[in-house]
């Protein structure tokens, strides 16, 4: 038998379901592994043991009891963006560095409701803005397969905990490629949704109209699982959507026959590493002999995402965080002068650095006289992006590239020119712009880092991007690879 | 387009975001980067296009008029920097 | 004619009547404990979101059918960013450049006394905001957020209304539509109608509008007109002492009846408005407009023309009486119930109910009189079994609670006298007495059939039937 951290959801599942080990005994494994692990990696904000063994235990017993439910025992951690009742909810902010959230988001609730174990919430970028999770106010967290480099962001901590096998699967959200480029950089399996298929309440919000959730895991199998759990209908998140919820495991069973994979001529262009481009070929290749047709469509605006996310996305976060004044929550200036002080003071404090860029940037762009300029362009910009995408799924059931440009770079590479830092999400974002799903699955190596094969599918189309990841995982085994100080 | 100093000085008032010094000069210079970066949106023909202000199409569901929500103040209020009697408290206000 | 034109336009915000808040399930009750009623989307915890309530829709839809207006398809819900402390997400909810309704109208009486129609620009929904107490907390503010999140209708009006009074007569046409509707009490005390002034005066004229100003706290009937007439004289001394009137804000102040400039020390405001990407646009289509006009009631200004044509009374009455549905509906059901013309019931609620109602502070609804009650007075008028002036001392003690208007007369033995011979009698008691008298009225001193009525009332408590008086005089002294 496996060790149980190298184990996936569906094998653990298996297990427990044969009597082969408890939960209480995975999760005392797990802990173990992240008390000797974390030191080095940083990938956690709070370890939750109590309440995970406390949790273990009472699936344990509805097992015996016959009560078992979906995910029962199974365990998993949660991005710390996502409210957790009466646990330190920190996003990854000075700002929040004490608060206790007093509710649960509605993810966190419906994973507890199907037996899930929470091990612990993971550190990321400051409030999801970054692409290496060195904003945050907790400190960078190492990639496992090569501790000066960055496990990309802002889901950094998810994919780090899971790629050295802290955890079988974490939750993560996604903004501009916030989980599929974290997965990429650490060989890891990351899924974002449809916009409106996961429920966004309780998730703290940075740019509301390309917000995600969605997960981190092993293999695109574990994705689907978890999956069917999260989504659907949620009363409490008007933007989330009554649609059906399908059997995303059933979906995973259907060959590549027949399935028409879109390469976009501009996402090789230059800009991508060469080798990464090479294995991303490779893998396109692996498809097609079995069974999927290559076809090349154009996004011709495509270009223009990254201006684009970067015009919306900070007018959103600008609005999204002004609620963070010091006064019913989060942090307080001392003394503060007067009213404009305690404002200034507690806000100036309380975020980091590419925050307040990202709140002054998004306050420019909505500012008078400027409105129009950037924010009204930006959203028409967006539609045409969206027009792109729509055109080319008339043509093609899924679009396949690179998730991101090169594998892992190292911490302060990229600190000091955030355009460059941008650049990074170039193949991603453009998903979140026209609200698209998206995965990111290993498909190869680069200097002995990550890289990852990102594919894009239309409005609701989860199970083509799961069937066609899960096909490429059996033909493949880069899912499967360990980092060498984590086996 | 460039930013300079005055016009971020405005932002941050406006954002209500205290700068150190040597933060502000930084601010100063990578906003500027980000708005020439994200000028480059002026090139594209939007004439005519609609502005997309949600990824999916649909209307707003309404929720039905009923009271679901119960007090919870204490329980809330341990986030809460400074209280009493219930209120949250801030420098005064003077209108 | 003044030299100077006023120009008026009022935004009213009137919280509409429901259960729960506009995008939380919490409680929109008046009143409770600080923060009580202040769930997690109303103090704009992390990671909570807004569910618009249906109600308020359908409310607003209502306003816009019952006003002539446009009720839109599609509307949309817009972020207003500022930061105050009543405010607790740092932006308000409200719509922007897409709200509910538009292009609506309504009529009033100007002082000519000529129907002026007065555009509504627009009413759009929004959330409103905390409030802040400053007593007792030493050098701080204290925040209580159960009034944030509460639904609002923002009506606005076009610049149509040209005096302080038609001003008013505006805002209570509003007040009465919204109350009419059951959209909103209406309450102003409680804050539930609120009204904002822009004003500014222009040269008689003159088209271009002069600089407005606008007027905030106004929260009676009383001080619109004293806020708009305070600051239209204002506006012209600044004008005629060579001075441009400055666009601002200025709070009303009753207490010295003076308006004053808000200085606010932080920036002009900048509110950065755009479609907030939590909520969706907002459709509404044919089939839900035609359901919603089904529900419409009969409005003031119909009514008031039914109650003309149907009860026959001025026009004026008509006017007091439709002020409210419950006053207009108390109405109808004494006109029902009495035998009595419907302007004499007219006369008796306007003139001696109302008054009693005003003087006790009471609403209709509240009157210690019923329909019935006062149907029951009035046919005892009606049947000459008292008149009209005894009529006042039943009622009162009606009001007491006394009983009804037949126990209270019965028991004070209040009844007329009608027995022709009865009245006679004393008719002939009186002329004997007045000997005097009697020569000067049969030389042609008509006038003096007053005198006698007086004395044989007088001679009766009151309880001689008038008519029957007069008529015995006339032909005694004939």
């Amino acid at each position: 038998m496996a060790e149980l951290h190298e184990q996936t959801l569906i094998e653990l599942a298996a297990g427990l379901e044969r009597g082969d080990f408890t939960s209480v005994e995975v999760t005392e494994a797990l802990l173990a592994r992240v008390e000797v692990h974390d030191q080095t990696l940083n990938a956690f904000v709070t370890v939750t043991g109590e309440q995970a063994l406390a949790a273990a235990r009472a699936a344990d017993e509805a097992r015996a009891a016959g009560n078992a439910g979906i995910l029962n025992g199974l365990p998993l951690v949660h991005k710390d963006i996502f409210c957790t009742r009466d646990v330190l909810t920190t996003c990854g902010s000075r700002m929040l560095e004490n608060f206790v959230s007093p509710y649960d988001a509605t993810i966190v609730e419906r994973l507890a409701a199907a037996g899930a174990v929470v091990l612990g919430k993971t550190n990321m970028d400051e409030f999801a803005m970054g692409s290496s999770n060195e904003t945050s106010y907790f400190g960078p967290v190492k990639n496992p397969w090569h501790l000066e480099c960055s496990p990309g962001g802002s889901s950094g901590g998810s994919a780090a905990a899971v790629a050295a096998r802290m955890a079988p699967a974490a939750t993560g959200t996604d903004t501009g490629g916030s989980i599929r480029q974290p997965a990429a950089l650490t060989g890891t399996v990351g899924l974002k949704p449809t916009y409106g298929r996961v429920s966004r309440y309780g998730m703290i919000a940075f740019a509301s109209s390309l917000d995600q959730a969605g997960v981190i895991t092993r293999s695109s199998a574990d994705a689907a699982l978890l999956l069917g759990v999260m989504a659907g209908f949620d009363e409490r998140d008007s933007t989330c959507i009554d649609h059906p919820v399908p059997d995303y495991t059933a979906a995973l069973s259907q060959s590549l026959d027949g399935l028409r994979v879109g390469v976009v001529k501009q996402h090789f262009d230059e800009g991508l590493d060469e080798q990464t481009g090479a294995a991303v070929r490779e893998a396109l290749s692996v498809l097609e002999a079995n069974g999927a047709t290559l076809l090349e469509v154009d996004l011709p605006n495509i270009d223009l995402s990254v201006p684009t996310y970067y015009v919306v996305a900070p007018a959103e976060c600008s609005s999204n965080l002004s609620r963070f004044d010091g006064v019913r929550f989060g942090h307080r200036a001392e003394d503060p002068e007067d009213l404009f002080d305690l404002y200034c003071r507690s806000r100036g404090e309380g975020f980091g650095a590419e925050v307040k860029r990202r709140i002054m940037t998004g306050t420019y762009a909505l500012s008078a006289g400027y409105y129009d300029a950037y924010y009204l362009k930006a959203q028409q910009v967006r539609q045409l992006i969206a027009d792109d995408f729509r055109q080319a799924f008339e043509k093609v059931d899924v679009i396949a590239g690179p998730t991101a440009p090169t594998p892992a770079f190292r911490l302060g590479d990229k600190t000091d020119d955030p355009i460059t830092m941008y650049l990074n999400d170039i193949y991603t974002i453009g998903a979140n712009l026209a609200g698209l799903p998206g995965i990111s699955t290993p498909c190869g190596f680069v200097g002995g880092l990550p890289v990852g094969l990102h594919l894009v599918g239309p409005h609701w189309g989860e199970e083509l991007l799961l069937r066609c990841a899960h096909n490429y995982e059996q033909l493949s085994t880069w899912h499967k690879a360990c980092p060498g100080d984590f086996q | 387009m460039s930013l300079d100093k005055e016009q971020v000085q405005q932002i941050a008032v406006l954002a209500r975001l205290r700068l150190a010094d040597d933060e502000f000069a930084e601010t100063v210079d990578k906003l500027s980067r980000i708005v020439e970066f994200v000028d480059q949106l002026s090139q594209a023909d939007t004439s005519g296009v609609v502005p997309m202000a949600h990824p999916l199409d649909v209307a707003q569901r309404l929720r039905a008029d009923e009271v679901t929500e119960t007090d919870d103040r204490n329980h809330v209020q341990e986030n809460a920097p400074s209280t009493q009697d219930g209120l949250y408290l801030v420098p005064k206000v003077i209108e | 004619m003044s030299a100077w034109e006023v120009v008026i336009g009022l935004e009213i915000h009137t919280q509409l009547a429901t259960k729960s808040k506009i995008f939380s399930g919490a409680s929109t009750a008046y009143g409770a404990e600080p923060n009580t009623q202040a769930c997690l989307v109303d103090l704009g915890y992390p990671g909570v979101l807004p569910v618009l309530n249906e109600e308020v829709v359908r409310m607003a839809a209502m306003f816009g059918l019952a006003v002539n207006a446009t009720v839109a398809p599609r509307s949309v819900f817009a972020r207003k960013n500022y930061f105050y402390p009543d405010l607790p997400k740092g932006y308000q909810i409200s719509q922007y450049e897409l709200p509910i309704v538009e292009h609506g109208e309504l009529f009033i009486t100007d002082a000519d006394g000529n129907e002026k129609r007065i555009g509504i620009t627009r009413a759009h929904l929004e959330e409103d905001a905390g409030k802040s107490t400053h007593e007792g907390l030493g050098q701080f503010s204290g925040i209580d957020l159960n009034r944030a999140g509460t639904p609002l209708l923002e009506i606005v009006s076009e610049p149509d209304l040209r005096s302080a009074q038609e001003a008013v007569a505006y805002m209570r046409k509003i007040h009465s539509i919204v109350r009419y509707l059951g959209i909103s009490d209406g309450n102003m005390q409680e804050g539930s109608f609120r009204c904002d002034a822009n004003v500014s005066v222009r040269p008689r004229g003159q088209e271009e509008f002069g600089t407005r100003t606008e007027l905030k706290n106004l929260n009676s009937f009383r001080f619109v007109e004293k806020a708009i007439n305070f600051e239209i004289e204002r506006q012209i001394d600044v004008i005629e002492d060579g001075f441009d009137v400055v666009q601002e804000t200025r709070l009303y102040d009753a207490n010295k009846d003076e308006t004053r400039s808000m200085r606010s020390k932080e920036e002009a405001n900048d509110y950065r408005y755009f479609p907030d990407p939590d909520l969706l646009p907002v459709a509404i289509d044919a089939a839900y407009i035609e359901a919603v006009q089904q529900t419409l009631p009969e409005l003031p200004d119909a009514k008031r023309r039914r109650f003309v044509d149907e009860y026959g009374i001025r026009a004026d009455d008509a006017d007091i009486l439709t002020t409210s549905r419950s006053l207009a509906d108390y109405y109808e059901d004494v006109a029902a119930a009495t035998a009595a013309e419907a302007q004499g019931a007219a006369n008796f609620i306007v003139g001696d109910l109302m008054g009693a109602l005003n003087k006790a502070g009471l609403g209709i609804e509240d009157s210690p009189v019923s329909a019935a009650a006062l149907a029951g007075l009035l046919d005892r008028i009606r049947d000459n079994t008292i008149s009209g002036k005894i009529a006042k001392e039943v009622f009162e003690a009606m009001w007491a609670g006394e009983g009804s208007a037949d126990e209270i007369i019965e028991a004070k033995g209040l009844k007329q006298i009608t027995d022709a011979s009865a009245i006679e009698a004393i008719v002939d008691k009186v002329i004997e007495a007045n000997p005097g008298q009697v020569a000067e009225y049969r030389a042609g001193k008509d006038k003096l059939i007053g005198y006698f009525v007086g004395q044989v009332m007088k001679e009766t408590g009151g309880k001689a039937n008038p008519g029957q008086v007069n008529q015995i005089l006339k032909q005694k002294l004939g």
